[in-house]
């Protein structure tokens, strides 16, 4: 019986593994070979050119501030979230349906629909105007008010992004068996000594998930920084944006990728690590 | 120590009622199952008193307090549930430990605690283990230490058998019934099975399509059922039912004469397949014999009597053929009279 199977699940997994070879690995060889290729031969030229850029240092900081900022909040609300949608009876699809809207919508989109609210002829600032709480066009999204540009960036973030946690979570607390929560309840345990003690634990692996792919996410966030701000606010992925188009520089553009590509694994590892589930602990 | 009083508890799901006026008394320390087949609201009134589900209209009290409006753990309970769910992600020691850390008890006395129920449902070698490495037998003794160790008044037990092969079942059934009778602990037991309800229960309330078709100790239900619900549904095989006509207060099938509780009219006879024996010179009630099954402990006969569909169960060494017709005689004390229209039995004469 072994010997029999000991193949079957290389040869299930090998279209993927081909279709990630040819679409993935090939280009992220390239990327890497592009960013430590100057010249002649193998230099760190473009990875000392990055690091000596002068948005450099704003571009790390600002991608770490925001996704430090972006990713807990969008975990707590989808919590929150899913917690209220698996409670309702009637109504559920269409609350969640409601919920995911913004998933649908493409990143670009939704920072240029963020900007039409908050630019300076915008709805928000008619609104305040019209409340007589400001006394003329009020920029947010300048160099001038890098605060005010930051919370539309994060704003725009959980927005736009909170429903793919929201989606994750929900399928996670659908497999918890309602039993856990009733002998809990049973046994004295108030709603959030249960949440806390048995949905949360139980909840792990769907929230790692989340967490990877909303973290990998965040460390790339572009468009709606783009939308918003322009090079106002330097992120990681928007330099890379810069180098290769606007400079030209294949090299750098190349360096930024692996940056945010070692970023992103070692989020990842990090993860992997601390929310682990041994198989004994799984239900 | 507690009793309960389920005062006329009425469930309704959208249209459907599922419980209709269901009132049940449980005395402290009496072990009381809820039988009946599956849809019939035995899980539903067990949950209402749980306080995981609602009751539409009626009350629940425990131990003298109305608790119809309490939530599930201010009802001083404790409840073994059908699939264990004992929870994934703690040890045993831990599990067990549940109720007396919601109850902030102190290290030494959880610790105390836990060792006693462990102790009591030998799972004192496995304390350290997480559910996941335990049989199915295992866990479910988890799942009742952790109920016994917060020492309840009340134990609510949710067919916590039914998941086990029928070995540790017989096994299980056995062990509870000791460890319960030691705790004296009030409890209800729901399942779809006779013979664990038979094996364990003090009294039994059979269940039939959301009411209580009857109440009462083991061998009175099996003896003298309430309906024909009841003595079809205890008993394997299950009871005869043959359709007679009175006459003068008097049944007539075949030769045989059985004294009527009526007068007359279309009646019903309820009759124990082991209540009857077989005559030796054939008189009696006559009955055709179609199958003989040897069951080694006795045979089983099914058959017809005057047309009908009647399982008889005779002694091991009897000599009986398929084919053949044999004679029956019954004590009519052990008999039970149905009235055909209401399914209910009649007064016993």
């Amino acid at each position: 019986m072994p010997a029999r199977t000991s193949w079957i699940p290389y040869a299930l997994i090998a279209p993927s593994v081909i279709f990630l070879g040819a679409l993935f690995l090939v280009p992220l060889v390239q990327t890497v070979w592009l960013s430590v290729s100057a010249g002649d031969g193998l230099s760190l030229e473009n990875y000392q050119r990055m690091a000596g850029d002068l948005n450099f240092s704003l571009a790390v900081s600002n991608t770490f501030l925001l996704t430090l900022v972006v990713v807990p909040i969008q975990v707590v609300l989808a919590l929150a979230m899913a917690t209220m949608v698996t409670k309702l009876d009637k109504g559920r699809d269409l609350v969640l349906w409601v919920l995911t809207i913004p998933l649908g919508i493409s990143d670009l989109a939704a920072g240029l629909a963020w900007l039409a609210l908050l630019q300076n002829t915008g709805y928000l600032n008619s609104a305040l105007y019209a409340l007589g709480l400001i006394p003329g066009p009020t920029g947010w999204l300048s160099q001038e008010t890098p605060w005010s540009l930051f919370f539309a960036i994060a704003m725009a973030e959980v927005w736009r992004a909170t429903a793919i946690v929201l989606v994750i979570l929900i399928a996670g607390l659908q497999l918890i068996p309602k039993e856990f929560s009733e002998a809990a309840e049973i046994f004295g345990a108030r709603p959030w000594t249960r949440f806390r003690r048995i949905t949360l634990p139980l909840l792990k692996p769907s929230l790692q998930s989340a967490l990877i792919l909303r973290t990998v996410l965040a460390f790339e966030v572009f468009a709606v920084v783009y939308a918003l701000g322009g090079r106002n606010f330097p992120v990681l992925a928007g330099e890379a944006y810069v180098w290769q188009n606007d400079n030209q520089n294949y090299g750098v553009a190349a360096a930024y990728a692996v940056l945010i590509m070692a970023i992103s694994l070692a989020a990842t590892a990090v993860y992997l690590r601390v929310l682990r589930t041994r198989p004994e602990q799984l239900p | 120590m507690a009793d309960i009083v389920i005062d006329r508890v009425v469930k309704e799901f959208g249209s459907f009622r599922a419980l209709q006026e269901v009132s049940l008394t449980v005395n402290d320390g009496e072990f009381v199952a809820l039988l009946g087949p599956s849809g019939c609201g035995k899980t539903t009134l067990l949950r209402i008193i749980a306080g995981l589900e609602t009751q539409s209209s009626g009350r629940v009290v425990i131990g003298g307090r109305d608790v119809s409006d309490l939530a599930p753990r201010k009802r001083r309970l404790a409840m073994v549930f059908q699939n264990y769910a004992v929870f994934p992600h703690m040890t045993v020691f831990e599990n067990v430990a549940f109720g007396l850390r919601m109850q902030k008890a102190s290290q030494a006395d959880v610790r105390r605690k836990v060792e006693r129920a462990a102790a009591l449902l030998h799972i004192d070698g496995y304390l350290d283990r997480y559910p996941a490495k335990l049989s199915g037998g295992q866990r479910q003794r988890v799942a009742v230490a952790r109920a016994l160790a917060v020492e309840p008044a009340v134990l609510l037990m949710d067919e916590p058998l039914s998941n086990l092969d029928a070995l540790l079942r017989l096994e299980m059934r056995t062990e509870l019934k000791a460890v319960l009778r030691e705790a004296g602990t009030t409890t209800i037991y729901v399942t779809h099975d006779q013979t664990e309800a038979m094996g364990l229960a003090d009294r039994i309330a059979v269940m039939y399509g959301g009411k209580i078709d009857q109440i009462g100790s083991p061998l009175e239900i099996y003896a003298t059922p309430a309906t024909r619900f009841v003595g079809g549904f205890i008993g394997s095989p299950p009871m005869n039912f043959i359709k007679v006509r009175c006459a003068q207060g008097k049944a007539q099938i075949g030769a045989a004469v059985l004294p009527c509780p009526v007068a007359g009219g279309d009646i019903e006879l309820g009759l124990r397949g082991e209540d009857a024996s077989l005559t030796a010179d054939g008189a009696g009630i006559p009955f055709d014999v179609r199958v003989v099954e040897p069951m080694g402990s006795h045979l089983l006969l099914t058959g017809s009597i005057d047309g009908q569909l009647a399982r008889i169960v005779a002694p091991p060494t009897a000599k009986v053929d398929a084919g053949a017709r044999v004679g029956l005689s019954v004590d009519p004390s052990r008999l039970t009279w149905i009235d055909s229209g209401t399914g209910r039995a009649m007064a016993r004469t």
